[in-house]
């Protein structure tokens, strides 16, 4: 028969150092507050020692930060998009090195980090570089003004994208910022670092520290700073709205999901299905838009079932180099033990567990793609946000039921329609109480498109026109 | 959706209800398998697969029998240097060119496929059609390439359609018949698929997509919307039929990007000459020119392989 033989892409593209410090008004220092390791998912090899930010080095990379927003903000925009610019075809041109090393560090598959996230990293930057020289008219006053130090905290599943959706429209609009990726992802973040050097970035404006909850703590409360955007759950979101209640400081939040895709019987089913898979099974269900939640039709519920396990048994998990491979390693071992604690439970509450045949590595942190049926609002699969490969279907008989349950959820981030008829998607679009409702697509993204979430989602867009509002006064 | 014989009146709500065909889900599922990375062993497997699944085709006015019987014998042994090196599937000729191919094909295991019913425009007489078929099968051929009536297609008249592919398929006796559907003339991925369906229905052994002779031939979206078709054809029904992508296919790359989503769509089954053909001419030499790289290690110039 027909096996794909290894087609790995080469690591010897990109050379990571044994350890890194932070990134502090243009260049890179030790830490007194120690240090921690990064792995690969994948293996479990140790791939650096990076240094961990406390409160004295959150202190001086706010100082900075503070010291460069001056000159910063006072530059023409014109003269801020040609660092923008410079920045964004730097990033095309190292983009295989940085796929290669986001696949390492993150566990994603390199035709992921390749195809996706890559080619939108710079995408962002193009695009908020064209809006630098245009803020005047882009809606928000005659002489919309920077904020100042912006404090950026992102989440492991797109370290470099989530990056670029956060320092693109803050540097464009003139302010600064000191960044702090996640623990378990530091490393696109540093790289980053080297490329503002190397683009001429003033030292100052983007400051990257690293390390872990405490250190974002340490960045969000600090005083120095007017404006804070954070990516990640909503557990920390609400921390985070706390420790700012009553401050100066400006806040975006950008939370979790429980994405209804529903999939009304006029379906067109075999993209529906490629629809079904990619928005869960994409970057191992790590995404906070996923489509974790599938309404089906009630009429076509077995046949679009059968559909989906036959092309769930044809993903190819493994080796996030090889070039063939579609789910990656989950990205550690406790968001593992967190995904297993849920597909447990969706088991033990009584819904029927299904994985196509898989070989997993023995080695790193994996699970095989999962789907529950069975499922119905009452099974905590329904409620909580995963944030794996685990998918839980759930019918419905009428639109109404399925805007009435797609709706029944404290999140509200993204949502998924699949029909021929465009009078019902349209229909059921506006009822939807999500931020991004896709038509027969799903995991669509453009950097001309604002994103972001309803209820406990978060609040504030990111991306597009709407983008540059959450960091202007 | 149940599969009735349209004897019972409902082939437009059979082919109006079946799913609708997504057009940019469907490219874009389609560039997604052409991302495959297929090499070294996988690679020259894939290659030989390729070749032994090869309609190796000549249909122009200017064919003769020396000019046939020298792409017969290219079937037989596509690369006289080595030995090792498998038959192509069938030639493919015009109905007039079908004597000549039969004396180098007779006894080898090479199929001889005709083209008929008036390719490739299909306008003539359904007694004309049928007529060009059986001739081509008395001379020799054991497979028939018809055209559909894309016309009475695109007018609706899906009963017309489906009555003329049953009366050639009578016609073709043992023969095994591949319906054309000239999916570049149809439009739409919901006619492609509609058409599959009417094709099988009507008692195709294979669905085959264009004539060559149009601009728009073969494309991976289009394969793929009748790879799905057969696939769940036989679901529903328990006949397997074949696919057959013909025009416009020339190098091996393209050709590897076809197993890949036989192998990711329909399934294995399919990856067999039985079930699978390539309608193409220049593709064959490119073919030959990448398996003798694998072997050798270097690419031999275009003379190390013959022109026919």
């Amino acid at each position: 028969m027909f096996e794909y033989a290894p087609a790995p892409e080469s690591r010897s593209v990109v050379d990571i150092a044994g350890s890194y410090g932070l990134f502090i008004d243009g260049s890179f220092r030790e830490s007194a507050a120690g240090s921690f390791k990064t792995v690969n998912p994948a293996t479990e090899e140790v791939l650096a020692e990076v240094a961990s930010a406390g409160v004295e080095e959150i202190d001086l990379a706010v100082a900075a930060a503070r010291r460069a927003f001056g000159p910063w903000s006072a530059l023409p925009g014109s003269e801020r998009a040609k660092y923008l610019f410079r920045i964004a075809r730097i990033i095309q041109e190292r983009s295989r090195e940085l796929a290669v090393l986001e696949s390492l560090d993150n566990g994603k598959p390199i035709k992921e980090s390749r195809d996706v996230d890559l080619p939108l990293v710079a995408a962002h930057f193009f695009h908020y570089a064209g809006w630098a020289d245009k803020l005047k008219y882009a809606g928000f006053g005659a002489d919309p003004r920077p904020l100042g130090v912006a404090a950026q905290v992102i989440p492991w599943n797109f370290p470099l994208l989530m990056l670029a959706w956060k320092v693109a429209p803050a540097l464009a609009t003139g302010n600064t910022v000191v960044l702090k990726p996640a623990e378990t992802t530091p490393l696109s973040a540093l790289f980053f670092a080297d490329i503002c050097r190397q683009a001429d970035l003033p030292p100052g404006v983007v400051n990257i520290v690293t390390g872990a909850g405490d250190t974002g703590r340490a960045l969000v409360e600090h005083p120095g700073v007017d404006k804070v955007a954070f990516t990640g759950s909503t557990e920390v979101g609400r921390q985070i709205a706390r420790s700012v209640a009553g401050t100066r400081k400006r806040l975006t939040l950008e939370l979790g999901g429980k994405a209804a895709n529903i999939v009304f019987d006029d379906a067109p089913i075999d993209q529906a299905v490629e629809g079904i898979v990619n928005g869960i099974f994409f970057n191992q269900g790590h995404v906070c838009c996923a489509g974790s939640r599938l309404l089906v039709q009630e009429s076509i519920r077995d046949e679009l079932l059968e559909s989906l396990k036959r092309r769930m048994a044809t993903l190819r998990v493994g080796d996030p180099l090889d070039k063939n491979t579609d789910i990656g390693a989950i990205n550690s071992a406790e968001q593992l033990d967190r995904i297993r604690t849920l597909a447990d439970a969706g088991s033990a509450e009584g819904a029927e567990r299904w994985s196509p045949p898989c070989e997993l590595p023995g080695q790193g942190f994996w699970f095989a793609p999962t789907i529950f049926t069975g499922v119905t609002q009452a099974h905590r699969i329904a409620r909580e946000e995963i944030f794996g490969p685990v998918l839980s279907v759930l019918t419905f008989r009428t639109p109404a039921e399925a805007i009435e349950k797609a709706n029944n959820t404290p999140y509200g981030l993204s949502a998924g329609i699949w029909s021929d008829k465009g009078s019902l998607i349209l229909a059921v679009a506006d009822q939807l109480r999500a931020g991004v409702v896709w038509a027969n697509t799903f995991n669509k993204f453009d950097p001309a498109s604002p994103f972001g979430g309803y209820k406990e989602s978060g609040y504030g867009r990111e991306g597009g026109r709407h983008g540059l509002e959450a960091y202007l006064a | 959706m149940t599969v009735t014989t349209p004897a019972g009146l409902d082939l437009r709500s059979l082919l109006h209800g079946l799913p609708g065909v997504d057009k940019v889900g469907l490219e874009s599922r389609a560039a997604a398998l052409g991302t495959r990375s297929v090499k070294t062993t996988a690679k020259a497997a894939a290659i030989d697969l390729a070749i032994r699944m090869v309609d190796l085709t000549t249909l122009e006015g200017a064919d003769t029998p020396g000019k046939v019987q020298a792409l017969a014998a290219k079937a037989l042994r596509p690369d006289p240097a080595d030995a090792s090196c498998p038959p192509v599937a069938a030639v493919c000729v015009y109905p007039a060119m079908v004597p000549p191919a039969a004396e180098v094909l007779a006894g080898s295991g090479v199929h001889l496929a005709s083209v008929a019913t008036a390719f490739p425009s299909g306008q003539a007489p359904l007694d004309v059609k049928l007529a060009d078929t059986r001739d081509a099968v008395a001379a020799g051929a054991d497979e028939i390439d018809m055209v559909i009536s894309r016309g009475e297609f695109l007018a609706g008249h899906y009963d017309k359609v489906f009555e003329e592919i049953v009366a050639v398929k009578e016609a073709c006796g043992a023969a095994h018949l591949k319906v054309i559907l000239e999916t570049g003339e149809l439009g739409t991925y919901d006619n492609v698929r509609r058409a599959s369906w009417l094709a099988m229905l009507a008692g195709a052994d294979f669905i085959k997509t264009s004539t060559g002779k149009v601009p728009l031939a073969a494309t991976l979206p289009v394969t793929l919307v009748m790879l799905e078709a057969v696939r769940d054809f036989r679901a529903k029904t328990g006949r397997q039929v074949g696919v057959k992508p013909a025009g416009g296919i020339r190098t091996t790359k393209d050709a590897v990007k076809y197993l890949v989503m036989i192998h990711e769509t329909a399934g294995d089954d399919w990856l067999d000459p039985d079930w699978f053909r390539f309608g193409a001419s220049s593709l064959l030499n490119d073919l030959l020119m990448q398996r003798t790289k694998l072997t050798t290690g270097h690419y031999a110039g275009p003379d190390y392989f013959t022109l026919d």
